[in-house]
């Protein structure tokens, strides 16, 4: 099912006498999910993801704007009627029921001639929980099972009713960090086994890189970039995008443009054709070679990781403390003292230190 | 020898507590017990130096009082009429202020008052609304023209629909009249105190749960006997079986109905309960057949509230 949000908006009224300024939740959100992918909803906390997907599963009413499932017009639909199967944060199971009587209970609120006999109902659950590997434990409480499996059971629960939209929101954020591995694996997996088109909402930029087909990235409640994870790792459209992807954190230094040369610091790095402005220019950890390029800067320390190496080092015109490089580990590193890089153009990204907007212009080694 | 000190030490800060509970709990249960098991025993005939036997005397006496089964009755009909009602209608009252926001505090105050009002007062205004039908005689036209009056607003509002004024808790009054206000009364003040504990346990429930609900499209009714009576059961076993421990106790909601004689006018002592029967005893100089009676009383709080314990263990699930 393709699901279309258009200029969706939501606005909570202010409760906060001192600052009369009503909350802008979501602002404008325009997307389109095409049919049976994963889709990771991304951001910081208050950026609105939650709200988005509130809204996505017809709990919270938008101020302005429609939400399509498929042709349907579904904005002025009350959750139930919407086909959506929901996986809340705490994963909201009824703690008086069994696992069984859990994943039966959608079923059984079925009226009318939805309303399927008891053998079907009890086949639906059976094969929901054999989808999540739960089906040894059906009488089991929620009490008597780990984090893991009580996420498992709310997944089946959301998914035996057949919904047409999987909602989850921050599914992984109340996992250990071992369980989080194995279980975003599993939901890549149910969601590749079942086909619905899934939304996903977290503030862990690996997980939502790692296991979705498409991201969205919110600050504020507006829209900052969506594509296929790689390629918004690949090419941030601004500055906060480029610092909230990747692990370890891209590296931020002041720098400017002036007789289209870019400087970090004092440094000259590249070439560019661009007039002379004041930059921001952020560079993967992975982009940086220590060959004696022009780029300067004092080692701190080493850290060896296996098969790279972290070259942890100091620049002053770095906005962090220290600047983090990864380095294969084969590659021969001064242990202490000045170390000269220079950088891999295609992980250099330049951004105006006003609008903090990506400056889309070829890098060009210097001196061509 | 440190280990030894601390202990004393313990034992130093612990005293205060222990010597007021020991004086004001401990000796008067074991005295209760003491009393009850000497024939016919009396203070003031103790005092008079009189040696008493040890027995079963007092029980009996209690048992073979004509007196202790309408107790026993009036107080039991009291505890299974007011229980279920009052409960049943909390759980009602604190499901439609929890889900009320427009003056959720003012309500929640004013369902709270009755809880802060002396409840002889309370009595004295149920009796007043449930007061007399009846004929007063004019000392002016002499007894010819007797004037019928009607007051009490309960009455006036029978009347007012056409129906036929009741005598509640006037001298004529039946049983079952008198019952029905005291059921009323004992209800209304059994409320906040109820709807205090079971808004408190709706308000720490987990909103994500009826999110889940509304996803899952559970009606309303469903809802709230699928997840909220059942995510509520701890709460409810708690009023229920405070509610029978205090209706077993019930005393002073009569008094303030019907007045010390625990009656209406002409059938004084109709409506007394366990506790009544203990202070008449005691009143009578016979704290032997009162500690008995208190004996017996607690035996009854005691067997109900296990039974109340094992049947809410079985209901509530988690």
């Amino acid at each position: 099912m393709k699901v279309a949000l258009q200029n969706l908006t939501k606005v909570f009224p202010n409760r906060n006498k001192k600052i009369k300024k009503d909350v802008v939740a979501v602002n404008d959100f325009n997307f389109e999910i095409p049919d049976g992918k994963l889709i990771g909803l991304l951001g910081p906390s208050g950026c609105g993801k939650s709200t988005t997907l509130y809204m996505i599963s017809g709990l919270e009413k938008p101020t302005r704007g429609k939400i399509f499932f498929g042709d349907d017009d579904v904005t002025e639909l009350s959750p139930e009627n919407r086909g959506v199967g929901m996986v809340f944060q705490n994963y909201a199971l009824y703690p008086h029921l069994t696992v069984k009587q859990n994943i039966l209970f959608p079923l059984q609120n079925l009226k009318g001639k939805d309303r399927l006999t008891k053998d079907e109902m009890l086949r639906r659950t059976v094969e929901a929980a054999k989808l999540v590997q739960l089906d040894e434990l059906l009488d089991r409480k929620p009490s008597e099972l780990s984090g893991g499996q009580q996420q498992r059971v709310a997944i089946a629960r959301a998914l035996v009713k057949m919904p047409r939209v999987l909602l989850l929101d921050e599914p992984l954020s109340n996992l250990d960090a071992r369980l989080r591995l194995q279980t975003r694996e599993e939901i890549r997996r149910i969601q590749r086994e079942t086909g619905i088109t899934t939304i996903f909402v977290t503030h862990d930029q690996e997980e939502a890189m790692s296991i979705s087909d498409e991201i969205v990235v919110m600050k504020d409640g507006t829209v900052q970039q969506t594509g296929a994870p790689q390629a918004v790792y690949d090419s941030p459209v601004n500055l906060f995008v480029a610092k909230f992807l990747g692990t370890p954190p891209i590296n931020v230094f002041d720098g400017k443009i002036e007789k289209g040369v870019l400087y970090i610091g004092t440094d000259a790095v590249f070439s560019i054709a661009h007039e002379d402005c004041e930059v921001t220019v952020g560079v993967r950890p992975e982009g940086f070679i220590p060959d004696g390029g022009s780029l300067s800067c004092l080692i701190e320390s080493i850290e060896v990781m296996g098969r790279d190496i972290s070259v942890v080092t100091k620049n002053p015109a770095s906005h962090n403390p220290f600047v983090r490089s990864i380095i294969a580990s084969d590659t021969s590193v001064p242990s202490s003292g000045h170390v000269g890089f220079s950088l891999k153009p295609y992980k250099v990204f330049v951004f105006r230190k006003d609008t903090e907007e990506r400056i889309f212009a070829e890098l060009m080694p210097l001196g061509k | 020898m440190v280990y030894n000190k601390r202990q004393w030490k313990a034992w130093l800060y612990l005293a205060p507590a222990l010597i007021l509970m020991a004086v004001f709990t401990l000796w008067p249960m074991i005295n209760t017990i003491r009393m009850a098991f000497l024939n016919d025993y009396g203070l003031m005939s103790e005092h008079g130096g009189t040696v008493f036997k040890v027995g079963i005397a007092n029980f009996v006496k209690v048992l073979q009082y004509k007196r202790f089964l309408s107790c026993l009755t009036t107080t039991m009909l009291l505890c299974v009429l007011t229980v279920p009602i009052s409960t049943m209608l909390a759980l009602l009252i604190s499901v439609c202020l929890n889900s009320i926001k427009f003056l959720n505090r003012f309500l929640q105050t004013i369902y709270f008052l009755p809880y802060v009002t002396n409840s002889i007062a309370i009595g004295m205004v149920f009796a007043a609304m449930f007061n007399i039908v009846g004929t007063i005689v004019s000392p002016d036209l002499g007894n010819s023209s007797n004037i019928i009056v009607t007051a009490g607003i309960i009455n006036n509002i029978i009347e007012f629909f056409g129906g036929q004024p009741i005598v509640w808790i006037n001298a004529g009054s039946t049983y079952a009249a008198n019952i029905a206000v005291m059921v009323i009364y004992i209800v209304w003040n059994a409320l906040p105190f109820k709807i205090l504990v079971l808004l408190g346990g709706l308000q720490s429930v987990n909103k994500q749960y009826y999110d889940a609900a509304k996803v899952d499209g559970t009606s309303r009714v469903r809802t709230f006997f699928r997840i909220t009576v059942p995510l509520l059961s701890p709460m409810i076993a708690y009023v229920v079986i405070t509610g029978f421990i205090g209706g077993f106790k019930e005393y002073s909601s009569v008094v303030g109905v019907f007045g010390p004689e625990m009656g209406p006018v002409g059938d004084s002592k109709r409506l007394n309960t366990m506790v009544g029967f203990i202070y008449d005893a005691l009143e009578n100089d016979n704290q032997g057949r009162a500690s008995a009676a208190a004996l017996i009383l607690f035996v009854i709080i005691f067997i109900v509230t296990m039974i109340n314990l094992y049947v809410s263990r079985k209901r509530t699930h988690y």
